[in-house]
Parts: C-alpha cells; sequence; structure tokens
C-alpha cells in the first residue's frame, strides 16, 4: 500500500477510487457496513413490530373491524388497510429497483440517453412512493389511528414511517445524481457514485420486500 | 478494468445486462402478485382451495418474500458478481438480525407469557 500510495504521489494523480490492500473499492467496503448496520436496526423496528401484533386494546386494527374511539365517542371501525394501494406501491418501488440497474448501466457504458431515462424513472417512482405513503398515513389519522391510539399505531408508524425516511433520503441522493447527470457530470469512470446510491436504494427495496408481506398480508 | 485497479488486484466482474435484468423484474412481479395472491385466498372462506392454503398462508409469504430478498441482493445489488467480502458485510448482519427477530418473538411469546 505504502508504495503504490508513493507512486501515486509521485505522479501526482489524485486517487479517487480509493483502491484497499483487498484490491476493493474502501467507499463501496463503507456502503456495504453501512447497508447491513441497516439490518440490523430494521431487525430491531420489524421483531417490536411482530412482538406487539395482535396485542392492542382498542382500534382501529389492520385486518378487522373493532371498537375504536373516533369523534370524541366509541364506534365500530372498518379494517384499516388497503391492500390494494399498497400493492401497487410495492409493484413501483420493485421497478424502480430494476430502473436503476439499467440506470447504473447506462452510467457504465457511457449511455447518456438511458441514464437518464431511467434514472429520471427511478426518482419519478420513488416519489410516487413516498407520496402514496404520506396518503396512507394522512387517511389513517382521519381513520382515527394516531400515533399513540394503541400498540399497532405505535408500532406501525415507527417502522413504515422509518422505512419512509429512508426513501425520501434516497430520492433525494438518486436526484442529486440525477442533476450530475444532466450537467453531464456522471461520466463512466464516475459511475462508482451512482452504483453506491442504488446500492442504498436497492437496500431500501429489499426492506420493504420484508415489511409488505410481514406488516400487511400476515393477519 | 483500469491499469490502477488491476496493480491492486482488484477484478471488474461483469455485472449482468439489461435482459436479465428485465427477466429478474418479471419474476419479482409474479412472486409478489403470488404474495397477495395467497393473502386474498386465505381470507376468503369462499374462495377455492382455501381451506388448503389458509393454514399455509405465513409460510408460504416468508418463503416468496426470501426469494425476492435474495433475488435482488444477487443481481441488482451484484452480490452474485461482486467479491465475497460484500456478501459477508451484508449476510453476516442479516443473520444477527433473523437471530435477534426470532428470539424476540420466542421470548415474547413463551417466556414472557408463562410468567403472566
Amino acid at each position: 500500500m505504502a508504495h503504490a500510495a508513493t507512486a501515486h504521489a509521485d505522479s501526482g494523480h489524485v486517487d479517487e477510487h480509493h483502491w484497499t490492500s483487498t484490491g476493493l473499492n474502501s467507499r463501496k467496503i463503507a456502503i456495504w457496513g453501512f447497508i447491513g448496520s441497516e439490518c440490523l436496526f430494521f431487525a430491531s423496528l420489524i421483531s417490536t413490530y411482530l412482538v406487539y401484533k395482535g396485542k392492542s386494546l382498542v382500534g382501529p386494527l389492520p385486518h378487522t373491524e373493532s371498537q375504536c374511539m373516533l369523534d370524541g365517542k366509541m364506534q365500530t371501525c372498518e379494517a384499516i388497510f388497503e391492500i390494494p394501494l399498497v400493492t401497487f406501491g410495492t409493484a413501483v418501488l420493485l421497478f424502480s429497483s430494476f430502473f436503476v440497474v439499467l440506470a447504473l448501466y447506462g452510467a457504465q457504458k457511457g449511455d447518456r440517453k438511458m441514464l437518464l431515462t431511467w434514472l429520471s424513472a427511478t426518482v419519478l417512482c420513488g416519489l410516487f412512493f413516498v407520496g402514496m405513503q404520506v396518503y396512507e398515513f394522512y387517511h389513517f389519522y382521519h381513520k382515527g389511528l394516531g400515533y399513540s391510539t394503541n400498540l399497532f399505531g405505535s408500532t406501525f408508524y415507527t417502522l413504515t414511517g422509518f422505512h419512509g425516511s429512508h426513501v425520501t433520503l434516497g430520492v433525494i441522493w438518486l436526484s442529486t445524481m440525477l442533476y450530475l447527470a444532466v450537467r453531464g457530470k456522471l461520466t463512466p469512470d464516475k459511475s462508482l457514485n451512482l452504483e453506491m446510491a442504488a446500492l442504498y436504494w436497492h437496500f431500501v427495496d429489499v426492506v420493504w420486500i420484508v415489511i409488505f408481506p410481514v406488516v400487511y398480508l400476515m393477519r | 478494468m483500469d491499469a490502477h485497479a488491476a496493480a491492486h488486484g482488484h477484478e471488474d466482474h461483469a455485472h449482468p445486462t439489461p435482459g436479465l435484468y428485465g427477466k429478474i423484474a418479471a419474476v419479482l412481479f409474479v412472486l409478489t402478485a403470488l404474495e397477495v395472491l395467497a393473502f386474498e385466498v386465505g381470507r376468503r372462506p369462499d374462495w377455492p382451495m382455501h381451506a388448503l392454503i389458509e393454514p399455509l398462508v405465513v409460510p408460504i409469504l416468508l418463503i416468496l418474500s426470501a426469494a425476492k430478498f435474495a433475488l435482488v441482493a444477487m443481481f441488482y445489488m451484484h452480490l452474485k458478481q461482486d467479491s465475497k467480502l460484500f456478501s459477508n458485510l451484508f449476510v453476516w448482519p442479516l443473520i444477527i438480525a433473523a437471530a435477534i427477530i426470532l428470539a424476540l418473538i420466542v421470548l415474547h411469546a413463551y417466556w414472557i407469557k408463562a410468567s403472566f
């Protein structure tokens, strides 16, 4: 390593690739380490949701009618989940993962049109998903499910809210990549920048692949 | 692979083609549709095969979810082609995460219930 570093200094070359003694890029190792730590973060939220599943004393509940406090009086509330909407949102998020690998392929091959098209599509899909989640939260709140209404509300909003904040961060990250691509600054030798954003985006996707059946489909 | 990477023994493995990415997307879409189908069959007693599927909904959802997770990780996140070190950085925390979820469920389902 010391020999390599000297060689670089002698040549006056600024190393943007950050190769390590493993032969792997240090930035890529860092993003994988970060993703590994995020697995543990979401595991704690998912396990909390599962542990308290079915232990709410009052409604609204996800899959069944229940008695709940709405407009200051106890009344019968309908099941709160809208599976078709969330299924559509899930499909959109899955397709966004497909779109971002196509964008990355375009970036690596120097195909600017492919890069811009699919990266734009990815950002739009991400925005749609965030919009869907905002709509869902707004809708649930007006059906009587607040953050502290019952155990389901607390664990559901915490889990899906943290995932939504990760999606939002991913959209911001990918939007900055799109901005760089539009300005012609995301050249093939800089494609690792997009690859890291894409890895984060795929991670957000795989977390939802777990959350969707666990939270929405398991009764 | 550039000369710099070569000097450090870095191997730039070829990533899949857009055609393969498309096939993976199609499989992911089908698996998601199967998840929703299993859920609907499980909750509607008047649907065919309800009695057969209903007790199996949770295992079916877990298997389909694991398959989707593996496909995205292997092909879209390039773990199948990239260095094993990246796989280790992802898979070991994942194993610990699964153990945490399982341990907490068992703890709350049996041990804490028994103490009341």
